[in-house]
C-alpha cells in the first residue's frame, strides 16, 4: 500500500483538485483524475518529503479552522483601523520573540502559514534550534498578549494536531 | 441586460454588498503602502488584500455564477487554497530578506537572531 500509494492525503487533494478544476464528476475525469493522483506522488517520492508523524483530531482542526477565520477578519478590522487611523496609531509596530514548544515541522508549517496570513503579524525568523519564533507585529500594544494569543490559540491545538 | 439582472434580488444584494467590502479592502490595503512609514509596516498592508479582500470576492463570485448558472460553482475554491498557501511564503522571504539586509549593513533597529536576545524591538518612528 505504502509502495504504491505512498501519500494517499496528497492523492485524495489531487484527485479533489482536478474534479474542482473540470467542474465535473463524469466517470471519465474520475479515471484521469485518480491516475493523475497517483502518479504525481509516485513520481516524485524521489524527492522525499518529510512526512507528517502523524495528522489527527478532526475535530481540532475544524474548531482552528474557525478560530483563524474569526483571527483573520479581527486583524483585518484591526490593520484597517491602523492604516486609516490617526498617525499615533502607526507608531507601535516592531519586532518580538515569542518562545515555542512545539517541534513538529509540518505544524510549525502551518503556524508560519496562519501568522503570515493573519493581517498585522509577520513571521520573521525561527532560531536554529525550533525554540525562538520572531515577529513583526504591525500594533504591538501589549507583548504579552500577542504571546499568550500566539500560544493559546495557535500553537496548542496545532500540538494538538501534529505530535 | 446587465450581468446583474440574471440573478434574482436576494442573490445580487450579498454579491453586491460583498464585492463592495472586497473593494474597500482593497484600497486600504493599497492605502497602506502609503500611509505606513517603513518596510516592515508595509509588509502588512498586502496581507488584507490577500485574505479578506480576495475571499469577498471569490464568495461573491461562487455566489453569482451558482445562482446565474443554476448548478454549483465552486471551483473559486482553489484559488483560495493558492492564494492561502503562496501568499505567506513570499511575506516570509521578503521580510527575512529586509532583516539580513539590515543586520549586515547594521542598521538599527533591527534585532539580533531570536535567542540571543529578550525584549521587543520597535520599528514605529523609523522612516524610509
Amino acid at each position: 500500500m505504502k509502495r504504491w500509494l505512498p501519500f494517499p492525503l496528497i492523492s485524495a487533494f489531487l484527485l479533489a483538485m482536478w474534479l474542482l478544476l473540470n467542474e465535473t464528476v463524469a466517470p471519465g475525469h474520475w479515471l484521469l483524475g485518480a491516475l493523475f493522483a497517483w502518479a504525481v506522488p509516485f513520481f516524485t517520492r524521489q524527492m522525499q518529503p518529510v512526512r507528517a508523524q502523524k495528522v489527527r483530531r478532526l475535530v481540532v482542526m475544524v474548531q482552528l479552522f474557525f478560530v483563524v477565520l474569526f483571527d483573520i477578519c479581527r486583524s483585518c478590522l484591526a490593520v484597517s483601523m491602523v492604516i486609516l487611523g490617526p498617525a499615533k496609531r502607526r507608531q507601535n509596530s516592531g519586532f518580538m520573540t515569542v518562545p515555542l514548544d512545539m517541534q513538529a515541522p509540518h505544524g510549525l508549517a502551518m503556524l508560519a502559514c496562519i501568522l503570515c496570513c493573519t493581517p498585522g503579524t509577520v513571521w520573521v525568523e525561527l532560531s536554529a534550534d525550533r525554540r525562538q519564533l520572531m515577529l513583526h507585529i504591525l500594533d504591538l500594544h501589549d507583548e504579552e498578549w500577542w504571546t499568550h494569543t500566539i500560544k493559546q490559540r495557535y500553537e496548542t491545538p496545532l500540538r494538538m494536531i501534529f505530535e | 441586460m446587465s450581468p446583474m439582472e440574471q440573478v434574482p434580488l436576494w442573490a445580487a444584494i450579498p454579491v453586491s454588498l460583498l464585492l463592495i467590502i472586497g473593494g474597500l479592502l482593497c484600497v486600504t490595503g493599497a492605502l497602506g503602502l502609503l500611509r505606513l512609514s517603513n518596510f516592515y509596516q508595509r509588509i502588512h498592508g498586502p496581507a488584507l488584500i490577500n485574505t479578506l479582500g480576495a475571499g469577498c470576492f471569490l464568495i461573491a463570485s461562487m455566489l453569482f455564477f451558482t445562482v446565474s448558472q443554476s448548478r454549483p460553482v465552486i471551483h473559486e475554491l482553489l484559488i483560495t487554497v493558492a492564494v492561502l498557501l503562496t501568499a505567506p511564503a513570499t511575506t516570509m522571504m521578503l521580510a527575512r530578506a529586509a532583516v539580513s539586509r539590515d543586520r549586515r549593513s547594521h542598521r538599527p533597529g533591527v534585532p539580533p537572531h531570536p535567542g540571543q536576545a529578550e525584549g521587543e524591538v520597535h520599528t514605529g518612528s523609523r522612516k524610509e
